[in-house]
């Protein structure tokens, strides 16, 4: 005989049967019947309680980015929904998988402007992979098998439900059954072995041919078969933001970071390769500046999950549609063993001047602050370069993906797409419970901090462990190096005064040191890392340090300035 | 260089799909000129037909687009000559109108025909391309049309298989 199950019971039924461990959340009105039902698990669900549904999102992002799997958040309906449509959007554009679940008012109160009621599905429809409403209790279980498989498939992304409290109130007989196809969805391409084949020749034919990777290298779990194929084809590999971490940095064929304030060599080289492969990769505009200058000598070979990737930006002479994994699998048979060692040591070459000169300008320019990039390659140094690193937006972002040296994938959690402010706080909390076992270190700007520091509450409370690094240079520095730069110094609204960050953490229970001076970086770095449970250290750096390389606006990646 | 393309998406019928839909052409700041939406042949599956200028380059992205929209099963851009396509228009105009033997003319030389008569007003139908329905409607205009309503286009492929192809996979 089966009993019968509540809507809000058959959610968190239908959640064990997609192995959620983990839900991070706000609870309200519209969604009291889920969270009603949630109490009774609280044995096999770990719930985290955050400070504003924001956060839930993006500690669901950082969850879902280090443990591979789909991240899950709850909020209510109204605000708790609007609240996650920064996180929506931040997932959508940078392909991470999650289930949102937001309560919404009674069906028959529908379009009738009933207390908080917004339509979350229509708002969410541009910045969601696919949503739906449920007003039926007998649709619930079936929704949100559709949502995970739609999340984590394919090109993963966010995925929303909206559940009518009357459906969660109602009363049905459960059964689960997951989802594993959709007939208007494919998202596994067939490997077209002739277009590889196609590939090969070129990459075989290549003089000097170049590598670049993104982020789906590591949502294909295809970092072994990236690396076979670099060591059997002796081909330098650069990485996107995003794709920090998918390829060791310490490996002799890692060619570097690409993009705006990518590395001199990794930027130059693209517009000298005679092939350019790129993999898992979508040709930001912050990776490519001027299109129409971009790899022109070269021929290009793109491979990606997502179809309508492929010509979207720079058109492929080999355009593939495919699983980096089976992609890379393949290739790596058709491919000849070869070293490229004069291509590899013009890398290396540029990669001295970069050092030498970027040295010479700080060196002159700040004698006695502390910079943020030896913040960076001091922590690099000490945690050998294996800690999951979560940074925010800004200047410490760019200088911590240049100079962290990321060798173990899934170590590297940020905002690229969208470049979300206040991030990096909760993605932090998120991350450590993706990835318990790991150091944990978010590094975080002065200004950012702000935005999501509420979520000391929610570190307070659910105890979790992590490191905070508050690189404080007193200034929105990124937007006032433009203004040095591109508006003559007038520095509009970009001083930032901020409230006593050590006070604050310690009135959340959480140890706190200032660093002012060099002599006592390294100990205090060492302090926070062993120290048992969370702890924030903030560093006073120079005000007005800027990142370098630059590709400025408009100019190209061979136009990359050094100072 | 901007050229009329006419795009066909095949869809699941679920709510909102209309907006899924068009939601692709909005963020790319492409006005379209007319949509119509209905069931295919096969039950359940419903057929947009959207008309619009725009470029190759960019039409081409918003099919790669609109194909990854989850409920959308297929998307196929047509230019202009790949197609049959028809719109349909409504006029009604005064009966007493008819007595004057120059709208008889009228109706007669662009083969259009009469839906219905009522002892005030007729509606007369005119399929056909759109510069035929509006020289109708320009034509009809001195007698008084009391009411034009013209849908958008509907169109079928020349090439024989494609689309029916790709139903029959679903
Ligand atoms: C939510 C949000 N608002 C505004 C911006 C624009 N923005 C990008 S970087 C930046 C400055 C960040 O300052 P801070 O957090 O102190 O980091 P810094 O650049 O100084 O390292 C701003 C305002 C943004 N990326 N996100
Ligand atoms: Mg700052």
């Amino acid at each position: 005989m089966t009993t019968k199950t509540t809507g809000a019971q058959a959610v968190m039924k239908s959640l064990v049967a997609e192995q959620v461990d983990t839900i991070f959340g706000y609870p309200g009105g519209a969604i009291m019947p889920i969270y009603d039902a949630l109490y009774d698990y609280e044995d096999t669900i770990k719930h985290i309680l955050v400070r504003h549904e924001q956060g839930a999102t993006h500690a669901a992002q950082g969850y879902a980015r280090t443990s591979g799997k789909t991240g899950v958040v709850f909020a209510t309906s109204g605000p708790g929904a609007t609240n996650l449509i920064t996180g929506l959007a931040d997932a959508m554009i940078d392909s991470t998988p999650l289930v949102c679940i937001t309560g919404q008012v009674d069906s028959k109160l529908l379009g009738t402007d009933a207390f908080q009621e917004t339509d979350v599905v229509g708002i969410s429809m541009p910045i969601t992979k696919w949503n739906t409403q449920v007003t039926r209790v007998e649709d619930i279980p079936a929704a949100i098998a559709k949502a995970f498989y739609i999340a984590k498939s394919g090109r993963p992304g966010p995925v929303l439900i909206d559940i009518t409290k009357d459906a969660q109130f109602g009363e049905m007989e459960f059964q689960y059954e997951k989802c594993t196809t959709i007939r208007s969805y494919r998202p596994k391409p067939k490997l077209n072995k002739t277009l590889l084949e196609e590939a090969a020749i070129l990459i075989n034919k290549a003089k000097k041919p170049y590598l670049l990777i993104g982020q789906g290298i590591m949502l294909s779990n295809a970092e072994q078969e990236l690396l076979n194929f670099v060591e059997k084809s002796g081909i330098p590999v650069a990485s996107t933001l995003l794709g920090l971490g998918a390829f060791p940095n310490h490996h002799p064929l890692y060619a570097g970071y690409l993009g705006m304030h990518g590395d001199y060599a990794a930027n130059i080289k693209t517009n000298e390769c005679d092939v350019l492969v790129a993999i898992g990769m979508r040709f930001d505009d912050r990776v490519t500046g001027d299109v129409s200058r971009y790899a022109k000598q070269a021929k290009v070979i793109h491979v990606d999950i997502d179809a309508a990737e492929l010509n979207k930006i720079i058109n492929a002479d080999v355009g593939i549609h495919a699983d980096a994994k089976e992609a890379l699998t393949l290739l790596t048979e058709l491919v000849h063993q070869k070293e490229h060692s004069t291509w590899l040591q013009e890398f290396r070459d540029l990669k001295k001047v970069e050092v030498e000169t970027l040295q010479k300008s700080t060196d002159e320019a700040f004698n006695d602050e502390i910079k943020m990039d030896e913040v960076i390659k001091m922590l690099s140094e000490i945690t050998n370069g294996e800690a999951v690193v979560v940074t925010d937006v800004g200047q410490h972002q760019m200088l911590t993906a240049r100079y962290y040296e990321y060798n173990k994938t899934k170590s590297n959690i940020t905002s690229g797409g969208l470049g979300t402010m206040g991030f990096a706080l909760p993605a932090a909390i998120g991350a450590k419970f993706g990835a318990p076992k790991k150091t944990v270190i978010a590094i975080i700007g002065d200004g950012g901090f702000q935005m999501t520091l509420q979520e000391l509450g929610t570190i307070l409370q659910s105890e979790v462990n992590i490191k905070i690094v508050i690189l404080n240079n007193r200034f929105l520095g990124m937007v006032r190096q433009w203004q040095q730069m591109f508006f003559e110094k007038r520095y509009s609204f970009t001083n930032m005064v901020s409230p006593n960050f050590i006070a604050l953490a310690q009135a959340y229970s959480i140890s706190a040191k200032k660093v002012e001076y060099r002599e006592e970086l390294k100990e205090s770095l060492l302090k926070m890392l062993n120290h048992k449970g969370s702890f924030l250290l903030e560093v006073m750096v120079a005000k007005e340090e800027n990142v370098f390389p630059m590709i400025t606006t408009g100019a190209s990646v061979s136009e990359v300035r050094l100072n | 260089m901007k050229k009329t393309y006419t795009v066909s998406v095949f869809t699941e019928n679920s709510i909102g799909m209309m907006n899924r839909v068009t939601i692709i052409f909005t963020r790319r700041h492409l006005n379209i000129d007319s949509i119509t939406a209905s069931e295919s042949e096969v039950p359940g599956v419903f057929r947009y037909t959207i008309v619009l200028r725009t470029t190759k380059a960019q039409i081409e992205k918003v099919i790669g687009q609109l194909e990854k929209v989850i409920d959308v099963i297929k998307a196929f851009v047509h230019e202009e000559n790949d197609i049959v396509h028809q719109e349909i228009a409504l006029y009604k105009i005064r009966t007493e109108t008819l007595t004057n033997g120059d709208v008889e003319k009228v109706i007669r030389k662009h083969h259009a025909r009469v839906l219905t008569v009522d002892s005030q007003f007729m509606v007369i139908e005119k399929t056909g391309h759109v510069e035929e329905t509006q020289l109708l409607f320009e034509k009809l205009r001195p007698y008084g049309v009391l009411e034009f309503a013209r849908s958008g286009r509907v169109a079928v492929t020349k090439p024989m298989k494609e689309l029916s192809a790709y139903l029959e996979e679903i």
